[in-house]
């Protein structure tokens, strides 16, 4: 009981410390792609820090909700990150939210910050939050029927059991996994605000989305907020990492040192996945906000033909 | 004496109150007799209720020699229909206790005061009524009690005219019910329930009957494309009553169709899940859609009732759908997911309508675009609204979340259907649930944030005062609740198990006996949810992070303008609004669901005046299927118009052919 709950924890830890380094090394990854030498790997960690000794300022029409949301964002994120099997499944806790009940987790943490983003009464967050409620409303139902086609070939939403099948040796190669793998990987990049829906290094133009929502947040909320979006990188990267490559990942009762093992694996993994988003970032431009719906909205078909196949074919087999 | 007979004493007390309220509505005391009366009467029945459902007693049966003479009116109390009286009478207790506060800044209290228990009587005589007989006339005076509830405020722009729809779709729908009972009582005229029970129709005449109930008790509960009447007549109403026809009358209709089609109709056709399944997406979405366009703040929640019948139409069809092909615990599934949404859907509605009644008092205006900024001047307001919106965005840990995550385990398991058009339709209503809710929580944050937050944008909004403390300790109350169905799941499904059982002999496995608190639908390691522990979870690092924060980073705190990238604008107009936020979601779904026409006036450079906006929505639904029936019913009655004037002799002719005409056909029937 207390080895498991400490496991659990760990894992709580460790979402949190691998964070900002996942962030720094896609940063690093795009600047040596366009020849720049780009900020040190551990820049967002000073960020970070350097933010949340600042002085922060608040507008005058910001209401109580403002100062709330950041720690609700945090906390929401974080608790979907920790209930993502990293370096092993069965944790403690990891029974008490299905996949499901992690993607609401993340629209909840979505619905506060839009709230932000109106909280003061100007343009540039009125604008974010439209455009994320527009985005959002497109990208979460892409991500249940991904959940669809999971459950369905796994049988359960449960994301221990998802992956305890995906390890085992009876999956195999089906059209409907690569279908869900490519919708989640747009999914992931529409969430998360990166090149193509959306760029995460602007500021000052109206393509913007995720930074004109946190636009008027400086100091100490601005430091939270940025590490949950952090967060929400990695909570991402592994749940990918973990259904679709979950080679190393240590299975429930697995001994500590598959444990121990199983971290390794997984933060190599979460690297390997960092570079590769770093990689397509550059090599790709970033579009209009209204090719975005298109672009989402392909997910969604995707993600619905490959649970469709699976409804149709559960008879057939 | 038996809980029947209390139910009916209740009912009478409030019909007692109705003509009490009749007569003293102009008195000072005639307001807090009246809710004060429907307050301990509701919360009494309230009490009864629940007792009921969770000891699973059977209430009883009782015929009281009213109504036709030969049949009597027969009465009788189960657990499905204990399961609705709980859902009634809570939200007529709270919104008694709304009207408290409420009712006293009210115009005209004689047109509210007489009618607001006889509604109640009525919702609880539906509930209660055994035979055909009892059932419809009761309906009706639900119906017509509401109506006058609706024409309230008759001169007001609209109003009428929503009355007028409302009893047009109201008299339809009973007459589609009339029919429905005519077919399923047989030759024999067997209107008692226990009869059609025991009676076997043949399958053309119960299909034709579920047809008849699908659309008599679907036009009550709003079900597209029936729903045109709700989004004009809840906002009508006095908000308590916009509360109550919203969050409660609607799951009366929803209780008229369990009972008629999983219980009265007999073995059920396995093609009858298709078309409430298919009626159930539609409706989700195309509410959820129509909702997000509107800026009035009540219609918004009245449009969104019809995107939650459409959830709960949807847990219902599949329950159909598995209870045909004997999976009894699948179908156990769907059904507690819709019922259990249709108990969570009467708690945040009626605190959201409380909440825009609260903001009506505050400012005058249910207008997004003219409010903002109440959160300031309503603190207490805004945050148990802001509760509602979050549960009815089905966001965790709250309720709405978890009868929607149920809805998804249902639909999870419908690839075991051995019929391939629902094998293929449930995963496609599946992605229509999931599309509904996630526009569902972009609507709430759109009505949350325009009204709530920003600057106000009139003198009305900036003037506005805190509600009064009758209308904050009813939203208190239902935001508790909120939290705590959400928190302990477990003993929400347990509690509508016996309801359950009722209308498909089959429950879910009992929940509160599972270790932790968890939720287990199928089996755990399937799917389990643990709503106490996601809530503890949050709240655990929500405050670590806060006191984290708090322990080592600056404390310093400083107040100024906003920066708005450096081009902030003093004129509240700039900021976003209702229209404004929606645009760009309006731009995604409009061509489907709505004529959309927008049409931007820019005038030349050098000229002095003003751009011009104009957006125009219309109801497609409204004018595909309304507007030439419209047309039809108004060339018709010209042509009739002549029969008007006729001489004795042609009047004589034409009874004489109408007579002869039905002696043949009934001489004619086989």
């Amino acid at each position: 009981m207390i080895v498991d709950l400490v496991f659990q924890l760990l894992q709580m830890t460790l979402v949190i410390a691998v964070a900002p380094l996942l962030t720094g090394l896609v940063r690093v990854t795009k600047a040596r792609l366009t020849r720049r030498r780009g900020p040190p790997l551990l820049q967002p960690y000073r960020d970070l820090v350097r933010l949340a000794r600042k002085e922060a300022v608040v507008a005058d029409a910001a209401s109580w909700l403002y100062r709330f949301v950041p720690y609700l964002v945090f906390a929401a994120t974080w608790v979907a990150a920790a209930l993502v099997p990293t370096f092993a499944t069965g944790l403690l806790f990891s029974w008490s939210a299905d996949l499901i009940a992690i993607i609401a987790l993340l629209g909840a943490a979505r619905f506060f910050l839009a709230l932000a983003g109106l909280d003061i009464g100007t343009s540039f967050g009125g604008l974010g939050s439209s455009r994320e409620a527009l985005f959002g409303a497109l990208a979460e139902p892409a991500m249940i029927v991904i959940v669809f086609t999971l459950a369905l070939v796994a049988g359960s939403t449960q994301l221990s059991t998802v992956v305890a099948h995906m390890v085992s040796s009876n999956v195999g190669l089906r059209v409907s996994l690569g279908m869900a793998l490519v919708a989640l990987i747009i999914v992931a990049l529409a969430e998360n605000g990166r090149i193509p829906v959306d760029n995460p290094a602007t500021h000052l133009e109206l393509t913007m989305v995720h930074e004109a929502m946190i636009l008027e947040y400086s100091g100490r909320h601005l430091a939270v907020i940025e590490l949950a979006a952090m967060l929400k990188l990695v909570l991402y990267v592994s749940l990918t990492i973990c259904v679709f490559a979950p080679w190393g990942i240590a299975i429930a009762d697995a001994s500590v040192a598959d444990r121990l093992l199983g971290a390794f694996a997984y933060v190599a993994k979460l690297m390997i996945g960092g570079v590769a988003l770093g990689a397509f970032e550059t090599s790709i431009a970033k579009m209009r906000v209204f090719r975005v719906p298109d672009f989402v909205g392909a997910a969604l078909m995707l993600g619905f033909l490959g649970a469709l196949l699976l409804f149709v074919s559960r008879t057939l087999k | 004496m038996s809980a029947l007979g209390l139910f009916l004493i209740g009912v009478v007390a409030l019909l007692a109150l109705a003509i009490a309220g009749a007569l003293g509505a102009r008195e000072p005391f005639g307001r807090s007799l009246v809710y004060g009366g429907s307050l301990a009467v509701s919360t009494s029945m309230l009490t009864l209720a629940l007792v009921e459902l969770l000891g699973g007693a059977n209430g009883g049966a009782l015929v009281l020699p009213l109504g036709l003479p030969w049949i009597g009116a027969h009465f009788r109390v189960d657990a499905l229909s204990s399961f609705f009286l709980v859902i009634v009478n809570l939200g007529a207790a709270t919104a008694s206790l709304y009207g408290l506060g409420y009712g006293r800044t009210r115009r005209a209290p004689e047109r509210v005061l007489p009618f607001f228990p006889a509604f109640l009587a009525a919702m609880n005589l539906v509930l209660v009524a055994d035979d055909a007989y009892a059932f419809l006339l009761s309906w009706e005076f639900m119906s017509l009690a509401s109506w006058a509830l609706v024409m309230a405020h008759h001169r007001e722009d609209d109003n009428a005219r929503a009355g007028y729809v409302y009893l047009l779709m109201a008299s339809f729908g009973t007459l589609a019910l009339l029919l429905a009972f005519a077919l399923l009582a047989g030759a024999a005229g067997g209107y008692a329930f226990d009869a059609m029970r025991a009676a076997s129709p043949s399958a053309g005449v119960a299909g034709l009957a579920f047809m008849l109930a699908l659309i008599g008790a679907g036009s009550k509960a709003g079900i597209v494309p029936l729903h045109v009447w709700l989004p004009l007549a809840h906002p009508a109403a006095p908000s308590h009553v916009s509360a109550l026809m919203s969050g409660v009358m609607t799951k009366v209709a929803v209780y008229g169709f369990v009972r008629i089609v999983l219980e009265l109709a007999g073995p059920a056709a396995w093609w009858w899940s298709v078309p409430v399944l298919a009626v159930g997406a539609a409706t989700a979405l195309l509410g959820v859609i129509y909702a997000l366009m509107q800026h009035d703040l009540k219609r918004l929640l009245a449009y969104h009732t019809v995107e939650n019948i459409g959830i709960i139409y949807i847990g219902l069809g599949l329950a159909l759908g598995f209870k045909v092909f004997g999976m009894p615990a699948a179908a156990a599934l769907a059904l507690t997911a819709g019922l259990l949404h249709a108990f969570n859907h009467s708690l945040f509605k009626s605190l959201l309508f409380f909440g825009a009644g609260a903001v009506l008092s505050a400012t005058g205006e249910r207008d997004m675009d003219h409010l903002g900024g109440l959160i300031h001047n309503m603190p207490r307001t805004a945050f148990v609204f802001l509760v509602g919106c979050v549960a009815i965005s089905a966001l965790p840990p709250f309720n709405g979340f978890v009868s929607e995550w149920l809805t998804f385990q249902a639909i999870l398991l419908s690839p075991e259907f051995p019929s391939w058009v629902l094998k293929i339709l449930a995963p496609a209503v599946g992605a229509v649930l999931a599309l509904s809710a996630a526009l569902a929580a972009a609507c709430f944050c759109k009505a949350f944030g325009i009204t709530f937050l920003g600057r106000p944008r009139t003198d009305a909004a900036e003037r506005a005062r805190e509600a009064d403390r009758f209308a904050l300790a009813t939203m208190a109350i239902l935001a508790t609740l909120c939290l705590l169905a959400g928190v302990f799941p477990g003993q929400a499904i347990d509690a509508v198990s016996p309801a359950t059982q009722v209308a498909i002999g089959a429950h879910m496995p009992t929940q509160s006996s599972i270790a932790w608190l968890s939720i287990a639908p199928v089996a755990e390691s399937r799917s389990s949810y643990n709503g106490l522990l996601v809530f503890l979870f949050i709240v655990i690092s929500a405050s670590l992070a806060a006191s984290f924060i708090h322990r080592f980073a600056s404390a310093a705190l400083r107040r100024g303008p906003a920066w708005d990238c450096g081009f902030p604008d003093p004129s509240p107009a700039t900021q976003y609004s209702a229209e404004s936020f929606a645009q760009p979601i309006r731009r995604v779904f409009g061509a489907v669901a709505f004529v959309a026409r927008e049409r931007v006036d820019m005038p030349a450079p050098g000229e002095s005046r003003p751009a011009r906006f104009d957006l125009e929505l219309s109801d497609r639904i409204w004018d595909i299927v309304y507007q030439p029936l419209v047309g039809f019913v108004e060339r018709a009655s010209l042509r009739l118009n002549r029969l008007q004037f006729l001489t004795i002799r042609q009047y004589l002719g034409v009874v004489f052919g109408a007579l002869v005409t039905l002696l043949v056909v009934l001489a004619s029937w086989p």
